[in-house]
């Protein structure tokens, strides 16, 4: 069966790696981090609802299942 | 076995029409599947067929009366509202006030996520289609289980196990389980209560409406261990576990280790291989403990009086099931090797640092924009900007959805690319029963008068009374079993006579 033969990647790697750095290079790594989840808020800012509170107080669903 | 198992899940969407908050729910949910079952299907429009549905049966042997059930259990009376059986073999209807998506069944935690993911575009082309529609207003759909005001919504699972499995043995072994495995499977939520009305974010966003250990009701007292069973299968062979306490996830990892290690506990269970009691004191107050500290040093407590982490909980369950299939399981395939190792490697970096796994599970990529949120403006767990990010981080959108922008400024890890889930949006799973029902709608829509998981029924030209063909064996009906009959039958007259001839 041809679906059994696709396989999800591998996960672990990058992590494995990770430990293996100087202290150093992780503070680094953790600073690119940050500056690339701040290049994201800044993406989220372009697309967020503009008025949060009504948005938000709008959003009424009934329950369900 | 190993994580292969008939399954599927469901997904009630929450809706919401724009401009209009008062907008009536099963309206606007019927118009979405309206939508896209006049887009797709271009014949005639089969039936759901309510035959073998029995939603009041109860899997500790009885049946509860349908004058004590609450009308929100019946579950099996067609209410004239929208019901479509697709070619991929799922189902797209309208259940109380939301659109739900029902994968077809298939045989492994990585189909779950092809079907799963399959569902949200299914359902993104459906509010796009309804939208162009002559008097249709902006439908948005969300991909979340609560709206935060006291009202929540399911995304169920459902496994097909062996009747004889002791259901006592069941509850027992699988309610530590599912009570700590929202580590890796919980959706976040900016909300604490029913309602919302505390403040702060919680790893879950169900745990809070979970009120009993075990029950047959969905909609009122939710039980973490649902009893209701309807196998669509052989009844005496078989159960059908519906699973009703997980969150809808968006994140491919958290499907997928969902399925994939409850699909492992279960093999566990039906094989006797868990003799250690890991039972909880107190299995409801542990499910809001834990989900209420996403630091995971929260501890609950085991009936033997010890304590321990939900992380630690989950290892438990990782040792044995590692090994479980080392013991029991020959010829282990690749899915259940990996299952086994992206479970440990989840657990062990979220116990060094819950953000180590941001690009894998929903909780942690959507408290890690939340944390920054706070960090650059300052703001406190009751700013709506945040619960609204809440909100956002379940829009299906592309355009809008948070969790479809991490995508694709590849920010979140993904198991499978677009056109694998793009075309399970129309195809079959080739290696269970859903591939027979989908073929048939597919090439004899025209003749196919109803279907449901368990039978097709067909209306065909010459003959009085409608035929059903029960598909009451999930593994029949699948490519190897029927796709040369059906490519080689070009009208349903042709199938049908094959298929009782050779009967």
């Amino acid at each position: 069966m041809a679906q059994e033969q696709k396989q999800p990647r591998r996960s672990g790697e990058t992590e494995e790696t990770t430990q293996d750095l100087p202290e150093t290079d992780v503070a680094e790594r953790k600073e690119a981090l940050d500056s690339d989840v701040d290049d994201l808020l800044d993406e989220i800012d372009d697309v967020l609802e503009t008025n949060a509170e009504d948005f938000v107080k709008s959003f009424i669903q009934k329950g369900g299942e | 076995m190993s994580v292969r198992r008939i399954m599927g899940t469901e997904v009630e969407y929450g809706i919401a029409v724009q401009g209009q908050p008062l907008a009536n729910p099963m309206v606007a949910s019927s118009q979405i599947v309206n939508a896209y079952a006049t887009a797709t299907l271009t014949a005639r429009r089969a039936r759901w067929d309510f035959e073998e549905e029995s939603p009041l049966r109860d899997a500790r042997g009885f049946d509860m009366a349908r004058q004590v059930a609450d009308p929100s259990q019946l579950t099996d009376e067609d209410l004239g509202l929208a019901n479509v059986i697709l070619t991929n073999g799922a189902r797209l209807y309208v259940d109380h006030a939301h659109p739900e998506f029902s994968t077809p069944e298939v045989l492994t935690p990585l189909d779950i996520v092809r079907f799963d993911k399959a569902g949200e575009q299914v359902m993104l082309d459906a509010a796009r289609r309804a939208a162009t529609l002559p008097g249709g207003a902006p439908i948005v759909l969300y991909k979340n289980n609560t709206d935060n005001k006291g009202a929540s919504y399911g995304a169920h699972e459902n496994y097909l196990m062996r009747r004889s499995t002791p259901f006592a043995e069941i509850v027992s072994h699988l309610t530590p389980f599912f009570v700590t495995r929202q580590v890796f499977c919980g959706a976040g939520r900016v909300g604490l209560g029913q309602d919302g009305r505390e403040h702060g974010y919680q790893i879950s966003q169900r745990a809070d409406f979970f009120e009993v250990e075990v029950g047959l009701e969905t909609t009122l007292k939710r039980p973490i261990i649902n009893t209701r069973d309807e196998p669509h299968a052989d009844p005496q062979r078989f159960r059908r576990l519906h699973v009703i306490i997980g969150d809808a996830n968006l994140a491919e990892v958290s499907t997928y280790l969902k399925v994939g290690t409850t699909a492992l506990v279960l093999a566990m269970i039906e094989d006797r291989f868990l003799t250690t009691d890991l039972s909880l004191e107190g299995p409801v107050a542990a499910l809001r403990a834990v989900s209420h500290d996403p630091t995971l040093r929260q501890t609950v407590t085991l009936r033997d009086g010890r304590t321990i982490t939900a992380l630690d909980l989950q290892g438990e369950y990782l040792t044995r099931a590692r090994a479980y299939v080392e013991q029991r399981v020959e010829d282990v395939d690749d899915q259940t090797r990996d299952v086994l190792d992206r479970w440990e490697s989840v657990l062990e970096r979220l116990a060094r640092d819950p953000m180590l796994c941001a690009r894998e599970l929903d909780w942690v990529a959507k408290l890690q924009i939340l944390q920054r949120y706070r960090d650059r403006d300052g703001l406190d767990w009751d700013d709506a900007k945040l619960q609204a990010v809440d909100l956002q981080y379940a829009d299906i959108r592309p355009e809008k959805g948070l969790y479809q922008r991490l995508v694709a400024s590849g920010r979140i890890e993904r198991l499978l690319d677009d056109a694998e889930v793009d075309a399970a949006m129309h195809e079959p799973p080739e290696d269970t029963r859903a591939y027979f029902r989908g073929r048939c709608l597919e090439k004899y829509a025209d003749a196919v008068a109803a279907a449901s998981w368990d039978s097709v029924i067909f209306d065909l030209p010459g003959r009085e009374s409608l035929q059903r063909i029960p598909t009451i064996d999930p593994l029949r009906g699948t490519k190897a079993h029927v796709g040369a009959l059906i490519d080689g039958a070009d009208t349903a007259q042709q199938l049908f006579h094959r298929l009782t001839r050779g009967a």
